[in-house]
């Protein structure tokens, strides 16, 4: 039995884009444990909702995280419109989907060049978010913003989309599928990429279930949970099925999200072929009373928003349970028995959003 | 073999040349509704606070009877509520980005003529 040590990893790692603090007790170069330990960048969003009114904090919603953003806008306004009663206008269903659908694929496009500058392929790297780049000018010329889009709202959307530009982005879409397909090989079929991928940090079935992993983490092992299945905004229109793989390592959790953004690619192509005409808000009067929990699908997994109103402008209490959160002890999991050097590529895996997971 | 499979796209990307802007010679081109900054038609503004109370982040400032509308340039977070709500639709938002600078930016547009009218009582 060698001697054991703790190795502190964070809370500023070059692998790590936003703050988390583990603390790995090593025997040798094995991991036995990782303690975790958050709130580096806590800013109290939730808390926020005393001041600012239930239509400021749209904005404020959006801000928890910078990836996830529009999801984040449109979970809160999903929320709110539940309580308020408000029937949203089918396109405005339609543009927030495409809108979903398109932060998804550039989540996964950035943890795609993340994880290949984990191990160290920098070109790779590159590539990836040459492509994530395009998906943005996208949201620029569609919203107005790359990141913040302030385009969702208590009743509908702010802005409308042309149908030329509609026309547009499947154009850009169908040119980015073939290069993504090219780039998709690299990550599948490059053998130093799956010496770094395959077998490391093996999640069972089981383990994914109990630990109540959420997204791509429980995707990849084999479990078929996909919220957007439930149909929400204007998914129930629209034909696809949950990707799922079985293996449980790191390389299924990147073939599940490589596939996610085809699968996403799909999505938008149909969306855009059966996007109704017609309003794309309506006006929204009076205060919010009562309660109501949303989930929704972030590329990170299942979100759970609750907000709690009491007929005043201000809520009472909004609670985000976001999906880093549900997959830290997953994590905590896939970190015990393995090798030191895999440790930077087994964090990245579960897609860490630190700023959701604090608010 | 597996171990060459970037070598497409690594030739690829050595033929087309940089897919980067070269920035300051050429600039990108903002779209029609990239959101830079808030402008102000200040002598169309009546000066309801309207915007002020909805601000999100308490950037703007408006002072009825100095005839004044001021915008703290760094607080602002471009979300564009202000000009969704402004009555006369004097207030929109410019595709230009701020400058950068180096301290708080505050902004005072006053509007010349209401003041002339009232020193004229």
């Amino acid at each position: 039995m060698g001697n054991r040590t703790v190795i502190p990893f964070g809370p500023q790692h070059p692998v790590l884009p936003e703050p988390i603090h583990l603390d790995l007790v090593l025997e040798d170069e094995t991991v036995l444990e990782a303690v975790p330990r958050i709130g580096y960048i806590h800013r109290g969003l939730e808390k926020l909702v005393e001041k600012k009114d239930f239509q400021q904090y749209t904005y404020v919603a959006e801000r928890i995280c910078g990836i996830c953003s529009f999801m984040h806008g449109m979970g809160y306004c999903m929320a709110i419109e539940s309580i308020m009663d408000v029937k949203v206008p089918e396109r405005a269903e339609f543009l927030r989907t495409i809108w979903a659908e398109l932060s998804r694929m550039h989540s996964h496009l950035l943890w795609l060049g993340l994880l290949a500058d984990a191990f160290g392929f920098e070109s790779l790297f590159m590539h990836s978010w040459r492509l994530r780049e395009q998906v943005l000018d996208i949201f620029e010329e569609t919203t107005g913003g790359r990141i913040i889009f302030s385009v969702c709202e208590i009743g509908g959307v702010r802005k409308d989309v042309s149908p030329e530009t509609l026309n547009k982005i499947s154009g850009i879409l169908l040119s980015m599928e073939k290069e993504l397909k090219e780039l998709a090989k690299v990550f599948l079929n490059d053998s130093s990429v799956k010496y770094r991928t395959r077998g490391i940090g093996v999640l069972s079935k089981q383990a994914a279930f109990d630990l109540g992993a959420v997204g791509p983490m429980a995707k990849a092992s084999g479990i078929n949970m996909d919220l957007r299945t439930q149909g929400y905004a204007a998914y129930s229109k629209l034909q696809f099925e949950p990707i799922v793989e079985t293996d449980g390592d790191s390389y299924a959790r990147t073939s599940v999200r490589l596939r996610e953004i085809f699968q996403s690619i799909d999505l938008i192509k149909q969306a855009v072929s059966i996007i109704p005409e017609g309003e794309i808000r309506v006006k929204v009067t009076g205060n919010p009373n009562g309660e109501y929990f949303t989930r929704v699908e972030q590329p990170r997994g299942e979100v759970i928003y609750y907000v709690k109103a009491n007929g005043s402008k201000f809520l009472d209490r909004f609670r985000v349970r976001t999906p880093t959160f549900a997959n830290v002890p997953a994590l905590l999991e896939t970190l015990k028995g393995c090798a030191l050097a895999d440790i930077p590529i087994l964090i990245l895996t579960i897609d860490p959003c630190i700023s959701c997971t604090e608010r | 073999m597996s171990i060459l499979s970037m070598s497409k796209i690594l030739f690829k990307s050595i033929l087309h040349g940089p897919y980067t802007v070269l920035y300051p010679i050429r600039k990108k081109e903002n779209y029609e509704h990239t959101r830079g900054r808030v402008d102000i038609t200040v002598s169309d503004c009546i000066f309801c606070g309207l915007c002020q109370r909805r601000c999100p982040t308490g950037a703007i400032r408006v002072d009825k009877a100095g005839s004044t509308w001021s915008i703290e340039r760094l607080q602002c977070i471009q979300c564009n509520y202000c000009g969704e709500v402004c009555p006369k639709k004097c207030l929109k938002m410019g595709n230009q980005y701020t400058s950068p600078s180096f301290g708080n930016v505050r902004d005072d547009y006053t509007n010349a003529r209401v003041s002339d009218n009232t020193e004229n009582h």
